[in-house]
């Protein structure tokens, strides 16, 4: 199969690969994804005060739309809040990456994996917040 | 751009030099073009003759009479008209056909097909190295079977089944065996007599001859019957009509002749570099060879990169041409039902990759193949939650995976 210059541009120079402390309050974490499928993302963000995503980091056990798919997320989240990153729609990603029919299922999990780094982050929080209490 | 190092033999073969040449002295004007049944002229009789001839070195190289010999298409025509044939013709006698789950997708599904006609088929489990354990092909068995359909080495993991064993067992409970023989002949002795075998299917491209020429060996001591599946003017002595491409049967008769001459010296070439190849691999971290690895050809190295999906490394690894067992590619997110035949993991499933080595393999190409792998290995690892989490210890197995 022929990939988009784009999907190779990220998988050969994949941006932001690497880990987070997952303990750590600033940092939410998703995991998607299942050995069984081919395809396991994870995605993790450090938020600051205002909500806003400082970095994003992502490791991807998949094929190579699927890391492609990661990697350009982890450059788009950046400087985004939360709001604006948890909007972002798995349809951006295939467009942008001219993934071909086979592979949307490659920008879903993208978009299942940003959610969850989010709705990590938020239960991180909510429950920081109810323990000082 | 320098062409990509060719690592996948068992899917095809270039078309070996002396044989191409051969093969296109009967295609022209001032060739031997004419049509092999043709009996009114010299045109006729010439490519006839070539087809004999041809017909002789297939048979040679199996232990078979040219009689026994029928052109096809392939392997795959070979397979239907063997498995359909018998199944047909045979249908009064019993309707209960015995084959494996690691069998070509070419009679997996002419299997089906027969499902649908009404037959029951029985398809083996084989032992996790692949091969077929004969007491359970034995327990198979019924008094209603009339064939059973056993590949002789799986296009895959490159295991060689004892048809020797199998032959025996199906010749004393008379019922016919048939065996899919592309990816073994010219790599493994055949001797259809001694092998009691009485249905082979053949393909000429994998063994350095031209595509879309393949040849069915129908034994005739005892006769075995087929229902014709291609009918028209009785060609094939009624066994498979339609005008015979002299050229391609020349080509896959030179393939053969050499075989028979070269395979004992190729095998030992090709064999050496394969284990090149797996002694520079192996020293990775978990990786796991797929089948056996003494009852295997030559050339066939399949080998599992845990934690590193395989798509993703053939994608790494443009500078040399392999397969994955992996069928992302082929859009349905299957692992390789040959690999899960064989009870692995989904994960060592989907990491599978099959280097197949053959007559213009040079150590150099294997050198830079090892090179390469272990570079792009590190780097796809690097990438891996998988691999993370295997190095902090975590069990894959207790995690809750969201299944998509």
């Amino acid at each position: 199969m022929a990939y988009s210059d784009k999907v190779l541009d990220h998988y050969e120079n994949p941006r932001n690969v690497g880990s987070f402390d997952k303990g750590d309050q600033s940092i939410g974490t998703g995991m998607v994804g299942a050995p069984a499928c081919g395809d396991v993302m994870k995605l993790q963000i450090r938020v600051n005060e205002q909500g806003v995503i400082e970095d994003a980091k992502f490791k991807t056990y998949g094929c190579g739309s699927a890391i492609a798919s990661s990697s350009l997320l982890t450059e788009w989240v950046k400087g985004k809040t939360l709001e604006e990153a948890g909007q972002i729609k798995n349809t951006q990603i295939a467009e942008e990456l001219a993934l071909p029919p086979v592979k949307i299922h490659c920008s879903v999990l993208a978009e299942d994996a940003i959610k969850a780094a989010i709705r990590d982050y938020q239960e991180k929080q909510s429950k920081g917040k109810a323990d000082a209490a | 751009m320098k062409k990509p190092i060719y690592l996948d033999y068992s899917a095809t073969t270039p078309v070996d030099p002396r044989v191409a040449e051969k093969l296109c002295a009967y295609l022209t004007l001032d060739g031997e073009f004419g049509n092999p049944a043709s009996r009114s002229h010299s045109f006729g009789w010439h490519a006839e003759e070539a087809v004999e001839e041809a017909r002789g070195h297939v048979a040679a190289l199996i232990g078979a009479d040219p009689k026994e010999i029928v052109w096809t298409s392939g392997a795959t025509e070979s397979n239907n008209l063997a498995i359909k044939g018998a199944a047909q013709f045979y249908k009064g006698k019993g309707k209960h056909v015995v084959t494996c789950k690691t069998e070509h997708k070419a009679v997996l599904d002419t299997c089906r097909q027969l499902e649908r006609e009404g037959f029951e088929v029985t398809y083996l489990d084989p032992e996790p190295n692949g091969l077929v354990d004969l007491r359970k092909l034995e327990a198979a068995l019924r008094p209603d079977t009339i064939l059973v359909s056993i590949m002789h080495v799986n296009n895959e993991i490159g295991v060689i089944q004892d048809l020797a064993a199998i032959g025996k067992l199906t010749r004393s409970r008379g019922i016919l065996l048939h065996s899919d023989a592309a990816q073994s002949a010219g790599k493994v002795p055949i001797d259809v007599n001694a092998m009691n075998i009485d249905l082979l299917s053949l393909s000429g491209h994998k063994i350095y001859g031209p595509k879309g020429i393949g040849a069915l060996y129908v034994r005739r001591k005892p006769r075995v019957r087929l229902e014709a599946q291609m009918h028209g003017g009785g060609h094939e002595r009624g066994m498979r009509s339609g005008t015979l491409p002299t050229h391609q049967c020349v080509g896959m008769g030179e393939a053969f002749r050499i075989a028979k001459v070269e395979m004992a010296q190729e095998n030992e070439r090709i064999r050496m570099l394969r284990d090149r190849l797996y002694s520079g691999l192996r020293d990775l971290e978990e990786v796991y060879v797929n089948g056996d690895m003494d009852q295997r050809i030559a050339g066939n190295l399949n080998i599992s990169f845990n934690f590193v999906e395989g798509e993703s490394l053939i994608m790494a690894l443009k500078g040399i041409a392999v397969s994955s067992g992996s069928a992302c590619t082929s859009a349905s997110l299957e692992p390789s039902y040959v690999l899960r035949a064989l009870g692995r993991n989904d994960e060592l499933a989907h990491s599978s990759i099959r280097f197949t080595l053959g007559r213009f393999t040079t150590q150099e190409d294997v050198d830079y193949t090892i090179k390469l792998v272990k570079e792009k290995i590190g780097k796809l690892r690097e990438l891996s939650p998988l691999w993370e989490m295997y190095k902090e210890g975590v069990d894959l197995k207790s995690v809750q995976w969201a299944a998509h």
